[in-house]
C-alpha cells in the first residue's frame, strides 16, 4: 500500500505528515474522548485507550452532537489534539470544528478509507490537492 | 461561493472585524461542502457549555466582545442551548468555583453580543418553533432534528462557532438540509408495533440512528399509527441524532414532508422491518447491573408535561439515592407555580433549570459525588455518558423513580 494516493471530495487545512490511527468506527469529541488525557475513552470504541495526540485519525463517519465544534479548538489550545482527521463521510459539526480550530480534514472517498489505510501507517495529507498518501 | 454585495462588504471588513471573521468562517465551511451561496436565516441557536468551550473557547468569545458595541451585536434573534450549571445548585452538583466562573464569563460575553440567554434545548416547545420551510441555524442535534423533521424547518447541525457566525451575519451557507435534494429519504424502516414510553421511543430512535449510517442518510419510518406527541417525538429524534448524527427523519402520515407516502421518493428503497425485540435488546445492552447510584431525567430538558408526570410518580415516596430532573428556565417557574417542583423535592429529588446533565462537567461531578451507575429514561444520554466514565442504564420513568427509592432497577 506504500505510495498509494487517495483523493477526497472535501478538504481543508494545511499539509500534514504523521502516523495514523485507523478504525472502522465513528467519531465524536464528546462521546469518544477523554480530552484531558488525550485518549479514546468510550469502551465500545475500536480505538479505546489509544492516544490520539499528533496522530492522523482515519475513521468512518462523524457522530453525535455539536460539542465537537468547540472541543477541537479547546484540544488544540492545550496542544493535545489529532494532527488531522480523515473521514469516509463527515457531518457539518466536525467540518465547522476543524475550520474553527485550524485542523486539517479530508472526507469523501471512492473507497472505504478505513479499510484502505492500515492503522499505524505514516500518511501525508495535502488539502490543496485533496489527497492522502500512504508513505510507509 | 457566490456572495451578494452585502456579503462581500462583510468579507471586506466594512461591517467590522467580527462579521468579517464570521463570514470568512462560513465561507470556509460552505466551500468545504460545495455550497453555491448563502441563505438568510431567521433565528440562530448556540450550543456553548463551558465544558466544551474550555478556557480557550471562553477567551475566544471574550475577544469578540472587545470590538465596538454595534459591530459585535448579532443581527437576528440568537438564543442559547443549556448552560453547564444551574447557578442555584452548583455546589450540590459538586461543581467548582472555577467552573462557575468560566460559565459567568461565557454568559457575560454572549450578553455583550446581544445573545438571548434562553439556556434551553427544547426551544421548539418553549420559545418559538420554526415554521415549515423556514431557514434557521440551530445548534444542539435534538433541536435540529425536531425542527427539520416535525416542523419542516431547514437547518444543518450548526456547532457553536458557526451558529454564532450565523447570528452575526444573518445567514448560513446553503448546503445540506437547506436543499431539497438532501431531504429525500435514503433508508426505509417499518414497525408493526408501537413504543409505549419515552424511553422506548428513544430506543427506537437510537436504533434507527445507529442503522442509518451517517448525517446524509435520511431515514423514513412507516407503520406509526397516530401522532405520538411532542415529547415522544422529542426523545425519538434526540436519540436518533445522537446515535446516528441524523439531522432529519420522515414519519409517513405524521411529519409534514411525509403526510402522503407518494410525496417521498422511497419506492426504490428496501424496507428494514424493526422488531420490538431488537429495540428492547438495544435498551437491554446497557443494563449491566441492577445497582444504581443516581437517577437523572435530562437530555432533552423536560417539558412541563414530563415534569408533571414525574411529580405524579414522586408522590408519597422517599428517595434513597439522588434523583435529578433537569428542565428549561421557561418551564421551571410553571413547575414551581403548579407544585410539581415541591412534590419532586419533597421526595428527595432536585429540579434543575437551564442546564443539561451531560453538558455540566459530567465526568467531574461523577467523581465529586461518587456516581457511576446511572439510570435514566433518555436514550440520548445513555449513548453519551459511557465516554464520561458512567455505566448508564435505560429504563422507563416509572422504573427510574422506583430505583431512586430502592437504589436498584427492578
Amino acid at each position: 500500500m506504500t505510495g498509494k494516493i487517495f483523493t477526497a471530495r472535501h478538504a481543508m487545512g494545511q499539509q500534514v505528515e504523521a502516523e495514523c490511527l485507523s478504525a472502522n468506527d465513528g467519531f465524536s469529541a464528546r462521546y469518544d474522548l477523554n480530552r484531558l488525557e488525550g485518549r479514546f475513552s468510550r469502551p465500545a470504541h475500536k480505538l479505546f485507550g489509544q492516544s490520539y495526540h499528533g496522530k492522523i485519525l482515519v475513521l468512518d463517519t462523524a457522530k453525535g452532537g455539536v460539542a465537537s465544534a468547540w472541543m477541537l479548538y479547546e484540544m488544540k489550545s492545550r496542544n493535545l489534539y489529532p494532527a488531522a482527521i480523515v473521514f469516509n463521510t463527515v457531518n457539518p459539526i466536525l467540518a465547522q470544528g476543524a475550520a474553527h480550530a485550524g485542523i486539517t480534514m479530508l472526507a469523501g472517498f471512492d473507497v472505504n478509507i478505513t479499510e484502505a489505510i492500515a492503522s499505524g501507517s505514516r500518511l501525508r495529507i495535502d488539502p490543496a490537492h485533496k489527497t492522502v498518501q500512504v508513505l510507509d | 461561493m457566490k456572495l451578494n454585495a452585502e456579503e462581500q462588504a462583510m468579507l471586506a471588513g466594512e461591517l467590522g472585524p467580527v462579521r468579517q471573521a464570521a463570514i470568512a468562517h462560513q465561507i470556509q465551511v460552505g466551500e468545504f461542502f460545495g455550497a453555491a451561496d448563502m441563505v438568510p436565516v431567521s433565528q440562530s441557536h448556540i450550543m456553548a457549555d463551558t465544558e466544551s468551550l474550555g478556557e480557550a473557547g471562553v477567551e475566544w468569545l471574550e475577544s469578540l466582545t472587545k470590538n465596538g458595541g454595534k459591530e459585535r451585536v448579532v443581527r437576528i434573534p440568537t438564543i442559547t442551548d443549556p448552560r453547564g450549571t444551574d447557578f442555584n445548585k452548583a455546589k450540590q452538583l459538586g461543581q467548582t468555583d472555577q467552573m462557575i466562573s468560566l460559565e459567568r464569563r461565557a454568559i457575560a460575553a454572549f450578553v455583550k453580543m446581544g445573545v438571548s440567554m434562553t439556556d434551553t434545548c427544547i426551544n421548539y416547545q418553549t420559545i418559538m418553533a420554526p415554521g415549515f420551510g423556514e431557514h434557521v441555524a440551530f445548534g444542539d442535534t435534538g433541536v435540529v432534528i425536531y425542527s427539520n423533521s416535525i416542523c419542516g424547518a431547514r437547518s444543518n447541525f450548526e456547532g457553536g462557532p458557526s451558529a454564532l457566525a450565523a447570528g452575526q451575519t444573518g445567514r448560513t451557507p446553503r448546503y445540506g438540509f437547506h436543499l431539497d435534494q438532501h431531504r429525500q429519504p435514503g433508508r426505509r424502516f417499518r414497525i408493526n408495533w408501537r413504543p409505549q414510553t419515552l424511553n422506548e421511543w428513544g430506543a427506537l430512535g437510537g436504533f434507527i440512528g445507529k442503522h442509518s449510517g451517517n448525517y446524509w442518510e435520511v431515514p423514513v419510518l412507516e407503520g406509526v399509527e397516530g401522532n405520538p406527541g411532542s415529547d415522544s417525538l422529542k426523545h425519538f429524534g434526540a436519540a436518533m441524532a445522537s446515535f446516528g448524527s441524523t439531522a432529519l427523519f420522515h414519519m409517513v402520515g405524521i411529519t409534514p414532508e411525509a403526510i402522503r407516502a407518494q410525496d417521498l421518493n422511497m419506492a426504490h428503497l428496501p424496507v428494514r422491518t424493526i422488531e420490538r425485540a431488537e429495540v428492547m435488546a438495544l435498551q437491554g445492552s446497557y443494563r449491566v447491573t441492577d445497582e444504581v447510584d443516581v437517577v437523572v431525567f435530562s437530555a432533552p430538558q423536560l417539558s412541563l408535561l414530563e415534569i408533571r408526570d414525574l411529580a405524579a410518580l414522586c408522590e408519597d415516596r422517599k428517595f434513597k439515592i439522588p434523583l435529578l430532573a433537569v428542565t428549561s428556565p421557561q418551564v421551571k417557574p410553571d413547575a414551581d407555580r403548579m407544585g410539581y417542583t415541591e412534590t419532586i423535592e419533597s421526595a428527595g429529588g432536585t429540579v434543575f433549570a437551564g442546564m443539561c446533565f451531560y453538558q455540566s462537567y459530567a465526568r467531574e461531578i461523577a467523581e465529586a459525588n461518587g456516581w457511576k451507575r446511572l439510570a435514566t429514561n433518555s436514550a440520548k444520554m445513555v449513548n453519551i455518558l459511557g465516554g464520561y466514565g458512567y455505566t448508564p442504564m435505560l429504563a422507563s420513568m416509572e422504573e427510574c423513580v422506583a430505583a431512586a427509592e430502592t437504589g436498584r432497577l427492578a
